[in-house]
């Protein structure tokens, strides 16, 4: 089908491109950028006052499946990726079982096949199972399309192990994804160390047992000279030690998710479960600190850690309750109505953050709105504003730090490899 | 603090004291003199909670807190059922918010819970209608402990504003100390906290309170010293000091309470360990407070139940009459004085 998106402001950071004019989309491809386009398409969108960017690009998902289907499948998580707007995810392997096999990887790709709304780009575990003890087969993981390695949920312990891993991967040219956690320090932790763990009787997990694990992977990929992309940052200092590995010259990427940069640990106040997630929030000179690393460049992309759960894993007791909060549906719209709203950020920025960069780093040809790409494209009404509720997820799961609240910026439409993957009206055209 | 005027309990639930402004805390003080009152006459009982249901639904083993509210509920003429259960099988069994919802199919009016977990009584209030009365969770809040704490100290020293208390023992797991040094800041106390530093838990000093490893500093200038039980069984794999040790550097003994203020009030929540945390001629001495707290622990319980039921009650009224009718406010004590009252022959004036 061939769409002609009309009058849009078009916001494209690869190419500089922040300015009002048409996008055709022929064949599932951009066959055209300009002004005054004059095609006779299927279908026709007015973005006059809309603001289009290249679709997003969330390199940290959970997709649950296989396993977990209860939480969350490829239809689902993706069906939600496209309604905030994300047309290519990166899965985390950490599935049942773990994706640490070429023959895991090709199950995986199957169910994508038959059934995702979106790209979905797979990681690989680091090591077999997950269990931290035995590297998988990098070489054979990366012929079968794996980008990256990562055995995100948890961190390598073992560091003669990790420097292996890093040797190898620089050697396949696979990215490495560290989650950052030194579990002999957060040990059974469920919220921040601090003022609000002490207040609310809440066992802490200290900052210590993230950023001495980015400390250490940083070492040892400056080591091995592997490119390395530190997952969910969430405080001050691991921060700090990024800029400084980046000052040195090393290749290493960051990325944080949009609850760091929003919420604090006050958030705890009442023990809402949605606002308990790993690493957890923390104080408001951290989210500061985050914050200012945006616009520094030293974090290069926010990613959601969109880690579905089911409601009888939250609404439990607060020690108890899963890790984890919902975040493909809310990460543009959370993002636009924190910063764009308040004139911190600009759509540039925002397109950058969610789409080009993660792009960069892992490699793909995504995040442009050039004629002759995949298009993958968003339109988004920067006025609308809209409430975060149950009822209105894609997800399988409404775990949302977001429940509730009004968002300012919704995603009109999400046009992926060239067809309508979502629209927010029935006849919208 | 301006307490003139109708102060009014508007909560559906009594959670903990950080959330409580200085004027309800003072309300439920007075409401609880009232009812002291009460429970000193031969005949111990009024009508104020007749009909309702009180259900104790206890997670943890507790039996003065248990036998302390299930006293001030029949002392209110409610229905009382005790329900003692284990948290072990937290996971396995029936979850909580579905426990009280069938607890509130029940048509109970309120629920008193005692929880092994930090957050569980707020967590069931926001998922139930009923009223929820927090008997204690976790290491967050024990609200009731505290504001009889705090009654004992009004009651023995005619005020809370200046007056300074030491809080002694397992601060970092003590749901006593957090309500304590919220109840006591609000009204003006100076709070001290005292315990080997693995046992104070980081940023309390944000809390408002003073922060010493030294027991005899602590104690220098106290008027009152709160000293908390000590459960060296505890299996947490938290830090934890050894039993002598601790005795030696933080029990409280005579020798060092010779050093302190000579009217010093010594308060213990209970059950205490003899020779563990304080001595037996502590507990047993002259400055000790620890029976009457108990005693009060019951008027300030049935303060408790009495002004959340009455907000309860003011809520429905609200929703049936029409917008123009002004909402009942039945002022703490004039329902000792209802009709029932002359049946007991005593009317009281607060």
């Amino acid at each position: 089908m061939d769409i002609l998106i009309k009058n849009g402001h078009l916001i494209d950071p690869a190419a500089s491109v922040d300015a009002v004019a048409d996008i055709l989309v022929k064949d599932g491809v951009i066959a055209g950028v300009g002004t005054g386009i004059q095609e006779e398409a299927q279908k026709i969108i007015d973005a006059s006052g809309k603001v289009v960017l290249p679709g997003l690009v969330d390199m940290h998902v959970h997709l649950r499946e296989p396993g977990r289907e209860d939480k969350e499948t490829v239809a689902t998580g993706t069906k939600a990726a496209v309604k905030g707007g994300v047309t290519s995810v990166l899965a985390m392997p950490n599935t049942t079982p773990a994706i640490d096999s070429p023959e895991h990887l090709r199950m995986f790709q199957d169910i994508v096949r038959k059934t995702a709304s979106s790209h979905v780009f797979a990681a690989a575990a680091i090591t077999k199972g997950r269990a931290g003890a035995e590297l998988t087969d990098f070489a054979a993981l990366k012929a079968e399309g794996a980008l990256a390695v990562t055995d995100d949920g948890s961190s390598v312990d073992d560091d003669g192990l990790m420097e292996e891993a890093f040797r190898l991967a620089k050697k396949c040219g696979l990215l490495v994804i560290c989650h950052c956690e030194d579990k002999r320090l957060s040990q059974k932790g469920v919220i921040n160390l601090g003022l609000m763990s002490t207040e609310l009787g809440l066992r802490g997990i200290p900052k210590e047992a993230e950023y001495r694990r980015v400390e250490r992977d940083l070492s040892l990929a400056a080591k091995t000279g592997c490119p390395v992309h530190i997952a969910h940052v969430s405080c001050r200092e691991s921060v700090d030690l990024i800029a400084a590995a980046k000052k040195r010259g090393q290749p290493v990427t960051a990325e944080t998710a949009p609850h760091y940069l929003i919420f604090t640990d006050e958030a705890l106040e009442t023990y809402d479960p949605n606002f308990k997630m790993n690493p957890p929030l923390r104080t408001k000179a951290d989210r500061d600190a985050l914050r200012q690393a945006v616009k520094d460049g030293v974090i290069d992309t926010v990613a959601s850690d969109h880690a579905p759960h089911t409601e009888s894993e939250k609404d439990i007791e607060f020690d108890h309750a899963e890790f984890g909060v919902t975040g493909l549906e809310t990460e543009c719209a959370g993002l636009a109505s924190e910063f764009i709203a308040s004139d911190q950020m600009t759509w540039m920025e925002l397109a950058r953050l969610l789409s080009s960069a993660p792009a960069k780093i892992l490699g793909i040809d995504k995040g442009k709105l050039e004629a002759g790409r995949c298009a993958d494209i968003v339109v988004v009404d920067p006025g609308r504003e809209w409430v975060v509720t149950k009822a209105g997820f894609a997800s399988k799961s409404n775990n949302s730090p977001f429940l509730g609240r009004k968002l300012k910026g919704a995603v009109e439409c999400t046009i992926c490899a060239g067809k309508i993957a979502y629209t927010s009206k029935k006849n919208f055209s | 603090m301006n307490m003139s005027r109708n102060p009014s309990w508007e909560r559906k639930d009594l959670l903990g004291l950080k959330e409580l402004s200085a004027e309800e805390i003072s309300l439920v003080l007075s409401t609880a003199e009232s009812f002291k009152e009460v429970i000193g006459r031969p005949i111990k009982k009024v009508p104020a909670l007749r009909g309702k249901t009180i259900v104790n639904l206890f997670y943890e083993p507790s039996t003065r807190t248990r036998i302390s509210f299930e006293i001030a509920a029949k002392r209110l003429s409610a229905d009382v059922i005790n329900i003692a259960t284990e948290t072990s099988s937290v996971r396995k069994g029936e979850t909580l918010i579905d426990t009280g919802r069938n607890i509130e199919a029940l048509k109970v009016d309120m629920i008193v819970m005692r929880h092994s977990y930090s957050g569980a009584a707020v967590m069931l209030a926001r998922h139930v209608g009923a009223s929820v009365v927090n008997a204690g969770d976790g290491w967050h809040e024990h609200p009731t402990q505290a504001l009889l704490d705090i009654f004992t100290l009004k009651e023995k020293l005619g005020r809370i504003e200046g007056i300074h208390v030491a809080i002694v023992g397992d601060i970092a797991h003590s749901r006593v100390a957090r309500s304590d040094i919220w109840g006591l800041t609000k009204l003006g106390a100076r709070v001290t906290v005292c315990a080997p530093s693995m046992l104070i838990p980081p940023c309390i000093g944000e809390m408002g309170v003073s922060v010493t490893h030294d027991l005899q500093e602590a104690l220098a200038e106290a008027d009152a010293v709160n000293v908390l039980r000590m459960q060296f069984e505890r299996d947490s794999g938290d830090a934890f000091p050894q039993q002598l040790e601790y005795f030696k550097n933080f029990g409280i003994t005579e020798e060092r309470l010779k050093k302190a203020k000579k009217n010093i009030i010594v308060m213990h929540p209970g059950p205490i360990n003899r020779g563990i945390e304080m001595s037996s001629e502590v507990a047993d001495g002259a400055n000790s407070v620890i029976l009457e707290q108990v005693t009060n622990g019951i008027a300030v319980r049935m303060a408790v139940l009495f002004l959340v039921s009455q907000a309860a009650e003011n809520r429905k009224t609200r929703r049936t009459k029409s917008a123009k009718t002004e909402s009942q406010v039945i002022a703490p004590g004039s329902l000792i004085g209802t009709p029932a009252n002359s049946l007991l022959g005593k009317p009281v004036n607060t």
